[in-house]
């Protein structure tokens, strides 16, 4: 997970406090939680240095995730677009469907290690809630999601899958019912049974050390596409596309880019109905600093520093905040962030399951609506590789509703 | 002398400990919550604390979330807070008053221009809830040239060793969380305050306050006696919001329900 980071590494990050730049990430939250994240620091530095531990965690990740997952040359989308050279990175592969169990599986491991027998977990989409669900069930661990009312509503199927697998699903009335409510209450839930309970973030935000952590486990799908581009074209890529919520599948796959500068790596955020309608989940291009659930980074908010509602299409992107270390890239300009609406969004839905023959999450369809804008525009030599972080199963009811279709 | 050294020098004088009720600010309205504010040194607040109404309280319980709601809604600013402060101390310039909250509003707010305009309303401490030492940094400066006390909490997590580097720079009071767990929740029971107590005592000379879980005038008069003061929030609040009408407006008994469950607590800590 670490090998390859020299000494003036934009890898390092975040400092030993969990501050990535200027005062972003940290450790906000309220007393009674400051040590259980301090515990859980050692926790993680004492594994990250152990063997045994990535020998555990590899195990599961090729036998029960079902890694490494394809770096797909899309012929049929190129040829379409008459531009750049496209590859997906096939993450909807995975077991359970996304890029969340790469993560879930490195935490559930982790719980067990430091003895904890009942998981709290949020969810937005459900991806990372049916993740967490899945490797609870495997290891025989208590599940508690909390999940958004309005969410667990627009993602029935997710919902069902997760009491399949044994999880309660608690619905989160407060505020507008999304993501961050969900976010707030497993915070509740935890600060409440810190004596058996591991809260398992789902994305690379929260206090620190959980974007750190979150980042490192979600990096085997960037040190795969190393691999993986060097096999098919032997060199790195020119151009990264991925989608951002709280950025975890963005931070996976940019990490163990972020020393070649060659490589340019492009966020994709929710525009929603469009950056300046007020109706959107672009946080870098239109929030600004600010503290919420455990860290300082970009924030949707008004000018009296109260956090705003979100809204996407997509219910795994609609979050008013996003990772601390995506706020640091795209202050030091590492990285760039663009917006893609609801609308460019679906479209693109409909195109990469045409063009390919895969469905993508509305995620990640995000990030395929971007590539689709800017691959015309570069040239046949550019090697452009899209993060598909996730299947569209679970989104066919929305995506047919916009169509107006009844199912 | 802060006005909570002198408030904290005069009980212990008197043999007791503080009763520290809690309101939120512009719950239900904001002439409603200045009312009460003006209203509660006469019916036994020692102390007493202002809620900074956040969207996202992820530390607080329902009824909390509830009055920060209704704040909220009925136009709470930091700039109406301080007004409420200030139309305070027009008649009251001895009860300390702190302002409880997180962090975001406050930066966003702007931290010097924030303790600057805090003090200047008549403001004596804030307690910021998800703003640990480590990140206290920034707003020790600013918090110490306008001579607000940063009010530490302590949970029953914090080993010996962390209450060392909570304490450090410590002023006015120490919170004593009581539980794990959010407000409003669950109550520490007098054992565990007992084997609680004496470790904070040992590490600091600052007066202790209890907070989370007080309810009744026996767990406050309880609280107050095995420290130096309690805090109740939660009761108030869920007293304040059964009073108020299907549209969450104040009817005729919100002020007296609020304020005779204020006396009783009072009786009961004067015991």
């Amino acid at each position: 997970m670490t090998d390859g980071v020299r000494a003036n590494s934009l890898r390092n990050g975040p400092d030993a406090s969990g501050h990535f730049g200027d005062g972003l990430g940290g450790r906000f939250v309220a007393e009674t939680l400051m040590p259980l994240l301090l515990e859980l620091d050692e926790a993680y530095k004492v594994v990250k240095a152990d063997p045994a531990f990535h020998k555990e965690l590899a195990f599961y990740l090729k036998d029960y995730v079902g890694r490494p997952s394809p770096l797909w040359f899309a012929k049929r989308l190129t040829d379409e677009l008459g531009g750049a050279k496209i590859y997906m990175k096939r993450e909807e592969l995975n077991h359970t469907g996304s890029h969340k169990l790469n993560n879930v599986m490195g935490q559930i491991l982790l719980a067990r290690r430091m003895g904890r027998t009942r998981i709290v977990a949020e969810t937005g989409a459900g991806q990372h809630g049916v993740a967490t669900a899945t490797v609870c069930a495997l290891f025989g661990m208590k599940c508690v999601i909390y999940m958004g009312a309005t969410d667990v509503e627009r993602q029935m199927p997710n919902v069902f899958r997760m009491k399949l697998l044994g999880a309660e699903v608690v619905p989160v009335t407060a505020g507008a019912g999304t993501l961050k409510d969900a976010m707030n209450e497993a915070m509740r839930d935890w600060v409440a049974n810190i004596s058996d309970t591991y809260f398992l973030v789902g994305t690379v935000a929260g206090p620190h050390p959980y974007p750190a952590m979150v980042r490192d486990f979600q990096s085997v799908i960037g040190d795969e596409v190393k691999v993986q581009m060097q096999e098919a074209e032997g060199r790195l890529p020119d151009v990264i596309v991925a989608a951002i919520g709280g950025g975890s599948n963005a931070m996976g796959i940019f990490h163990p880019f972020l020393d070649d500068p060659s490589v340019r790596l492009i966020g994709v955020e929710a525009a929603g109905h469009g950056l300046d309608s007020g109706k959107t989940a672009a946080s870098i291009e239109r929030g600004s600093r600010g503290v919420l659930h455990g860290n300082r980074t970009y924030l949707l908010q008004d000018e009296n520093g109260q956090i705003t509602e979100a809204h996407s299409i997509s219910a795994g992107l609609d979050y008013p905040g996003v990772g601390p270390e995506h706020s640091w890239l795209y202050e030091i300009g590492r990285a760039e962030y663009v917006g893609i609406t609801d609308d460019e969004a679906l479209e693109a839905f409909q195109t990469c399951t045409r063009a390919e023959g895969i469905i993508p999450a509305l995620e990640s369809a995000h990030a395929v609506a971007h590539a689709v804008k800017i691959a015309p525009t570069l040239s046949p030599e550019t090697l452009l590789v899209i993060n598909i972080s996730g299947r569209g199963d679970k989104d066919i009811f929305t995506v047919a509703e916009h169509l107006g279709v009844k199912l | 002398m802060s006005r909570i050294a002198r408030r904290f020098a005069a009980l212990k004088q008197e043999g007791r400990g503080a009763l520290i009720p809690y309101l939120e600010a512009c719950d239900p309205d904001f002439q409603t919550s200045l009312d009460l504010l003006k209203a509660m040194p006469e019916a036994g607040a020692d102390l007493i604390e202002i809620g900074m109404p956040f969207s996202d309280p992820s530390a607080d319980g329902p009824v909390i979330q509830l009055a920060a709601r209704r704040g909220l809604k009925a136009g709470a600013t930091l700039p109406r807070l301080f007004g409420m402060v200030k139309s305070f101390r027009e008649q009251d310039n001895d009860t300390p008053v702190i302002l409880m909250g997180y962090l975001n509003p406050i930066e966003a707010y702007g931290l010097d221009r924030f303790c600057v305009d805090a003090s200047a309303a008549g403001v004596d401490g804030l307690i910021i809830v998800d703003m640990p030492p480590e990140e206290a940094g920034p707003m020790q400066g600013p918090a110490k040239a306008a001579g607000l006390d940063i009010i530490r909490l302590i949970a029953p997590t914090t080993d010996d060793n962390r209450l060392k580097l909570v304490l450090n720079h410590a002023s006015g009071f120490v919170y004593y969380v009581s539980i794990t767990g959010i407000t409003g929740t669950r109550s520490a029971s007098d054992e565990d305050l007992r084997a609680a107590l004496p470790r904070i005592r040992a590490a600091t000379d600052l007066p202790i306050a209890i907070g989370f879980g007080i309810r009744t005038p026996e767990q406050a008069a309880s609280a107050s006696r095995i420290a130096d003061g309690a805090v109740v929030a939660s009761a108030l609040l869920a007293t304040l919001a059964k009073t108020l009408d299907p549209g969450e407006q104040a009817t005729p008994s919100t002020l007296p329900s609020v304020l005779t469950q204020l006396r009783e607590l009072a009786a009961a800590v004067r015991g």
